[in-house]
């Protein structure tokens, strides 16, 4: 079985991306099925199933996604591997700015937006810096400049990547990214001894337990506070 | 080809000298190096600690390899010049939906040619566009073949970022940026790496400005253009500042610009011209035009000389009716027209 993560903004299209992409892949007979990953609601996985794919999806509610998503990711890859899927695609959104659910060895795409502004890639960490397929969408939306522009600035923070231009809507440039998907040579068994390529945002202060509170003396744990310069 | 142990033993000084563009890689990579010009690119990873380093989410591998790539991809990319240029595309025939082989024994595009396409929604025109976009080499589902100048073309063009084979002007018109032109033109201008910006920017403006019927000005801010005006200063910018020497276009809406000038621009600037149109006016402009048909080209027609007095007849009629236009912009009372 081969595995691909996709990530992305949310809104950002991965979904639609997705969609169009295994159109092209069951065409040419590949079994594929997705995970989708959320935090509060999703009805992503209605949208995949009435596609006809084996589908399952994962809330993390009050948890980090991309801890939820690590912590998960192995029995999701069983899951797959029992209903001997060719090809599983993960989906998970990159919440904020500093998630990263890439796997070493494990192909990882990343799904931005042309309407999310041209300043985006320098806020995007390893999310886009470390993925090795960046696919801009809503590009139909946007002037000829605006996309170079965008597509510049996505080089310049992750030079190695393969870019791709894809309108989730009507699908065009969806038949391509299919062709750079699957690959038979791989066979994937267990990602037991695998390992993140960055490390996810480091987290559990007394917040993470659950205080509501405000104030320092009910701060414990992980806590940062903000330079404010010298008080009057 | 510079490697990344090279890399660490440059001084960003010197690095910044060499090659320019490495500036905006540290600005949009968060890496401040203001002050520190003076230390090898080794001491200035070195000078942040591990809170800084977590903070910023640096890997400093991954950003030295990424410089590398970064600094390889560019001066290919400003290298790549005259040589380089496409005189001919040639589509080869694959088969249409049902499996049928094309009806064409090959269709060879020249620079400067506008080639029309034509066929009902659904009949396949963004496949032939995907395949050319994609120099499609009996890999996708028409098995259609793309030449650039008579040979099998470099795969680069299918994953290049900023060398593309195709820039696409849409039926869209809007910017979704907040930028006067002058801005706007600067910041493509940056990206593509022209030297004489200002030059580039004035001729741009200028051309535009010949195709909208209303002028506009570099201080203008983009967003309140008018259809037509945003039209055409997309147009000239594509036209002037896109590398890509294929230009697709899916229609030209017919207000507030002048269509055939547009053309003309485009054709001058040594560009293939295809377009996705059904407007009489502009699929007789072009020098053939492609008919699709159930996901397969049907046939080739070269543009008759009928047809070109068709067009003439055309053009005069459009420019009447633009005359009648630009006097109701002027305030005048239509009564006494003949038509």
């Amino acid at each position: 079985m081969n595995l691909i993560t996709v990530s992305g903004p949310p809104s950002s299209g991965k979904t639609s991306v997705i969609l169009k992409t295994i159109e092209s892949l069951k065409k040419r007979g590949i079994a594929v099925g997705v995970v989708k990953f959320d935090c509060l609601s999703t009805d992503d996985d209605l949208l995949y199933e009435k596609a006809g794919l084996p589908v399952k999806k994962g809330l993390s509610g009050a948890l980090c996604p991309d801890h939820y998503f690590v912590s998960n990711i192995e029995e999701v890859t069983e899951w797959g591997l029992s209903l001997k899927l060719d090809l599983l695609i993960t989906e998970s959104a990159g919440l904020c700015n500093r998630c990263s659910p890439y796997i070493q060895d494990i192909k990882a795409v990343c799904v931005i937006d042309n309407l999310s502004g041209i300043n985006t890639p320098k806020k995007i960490g390893p999310m886009l810096k470390m993925a090795d397929i960046v696919i801009i969408t809503k590009g139909d939306i946007v002037s000829q400049a605006e996309r170079e522009v965008f597509a510049s600035r996505v080089n310049t923070v992750n030079p190695s990547a393969v870019i791709m231009h894809i309108n989730g809507l009507t699908g065009q440039g969806a038949y391509e990214l299919s062709t750079l998907l699957f690959d038979e040579t791989i066979t994937l068994d267990t990602l037991k001894g695998k390992k993140l390529r960055f490390s996810m945002p480091a987290a559990l202060c007394s917040y993470c337990l659950g205080e509501t509170r405000i104030g320092a003396s009910y701060q414990m744990g992980n806590v940062r506070k903000m330079e404010m310069g010298e008080k009057q | 080809m510079i490697t990344a142990v090279q890399l660490q033993k440059e001084t960003i000084e010197r690095l910044v000298v060499t090659y320019p563009f490495l500036e905006s890689f540290f600005s949009d990579n968060n890496l401040d190096v203001i002050q520190k010009e003076g230390l090898t690119l080794e001491e200035y990873f070195n000078t942040f600690d591990e809170e800084e380093i977590e903070n910023k989410a640096l890997d400093k591998e991954q950003a030295l390899n990424s410089m590398v790539e970064y600094i390889n991809g560019m001066v290919q990319f400003l290298g790549s010049t005259e040589e380089e240029a496409i005189r001919t595309l040639t589509i080869l025939p694959g088969t249409d939906k049902s499996g049928n082989p094309e009806q064409f024994e090959q269709i060879t595009i020249k620079q400067s040619e506008i080639i029309c396409i034509v066929g009902p929604t659904g009949s396949g025109k963004s496949r032939l566009l995907g395949d050319i976009e994609w120099v499609a080499q009996n890999d996708t589902p028409t098995s259609r073949k793309i030449l650039i100048n008579e040979e099998k073309p470099d795969m680069k063009w299918r994953y290049s970022s900023g060398n593309k084979l195709v820039a696409q002007l849409s039926q869209n018109m809007n910017f979704v940026m907040d930028l006067t032109v002058r801005e706007f033109l600067e910041l493509h201008a940056k990206s593509r790496m022209v030297e004489n910006e200002e030059e580039v920017i004035a001729r741009i403006i200028e051309a535009a400005n010949n195709l909208a019927g209303e002028k506009f000005i570099p201080e203008t801010p983009i967003t309140s253009l008018s259809g037509g005006q945003s039209r055409a200063l997309m147009i000239a910018d594509t036209a002037i500042l896109s590398k890509s020497p294929i230009i697709l276009i899916d229609e030209i809406e017919n207000a507030g610009i002048d269509r055939k000038k547009a053309l003309e621009l485009l054709v001058s600037e040594e560009k293939i011209v295809l377009m996705a149109t059904h407007d009489p006016l502009l699929a007789l402009m072009g020098d053939k035009r492609i008919v699709i048909k159930n996901g397969g080209i049907h046939k080739v027609i070269d543009t008759s000389q009928n047809e070109k007095a068709l067009l003439e007849e055309l053009e005069k009629m459009d420019n009447r009716v633009q005359d009648l236009r630009s006097r109701l912009r002027h305030g005048e009372q239509l009564d006494n027209v003949n038509f």
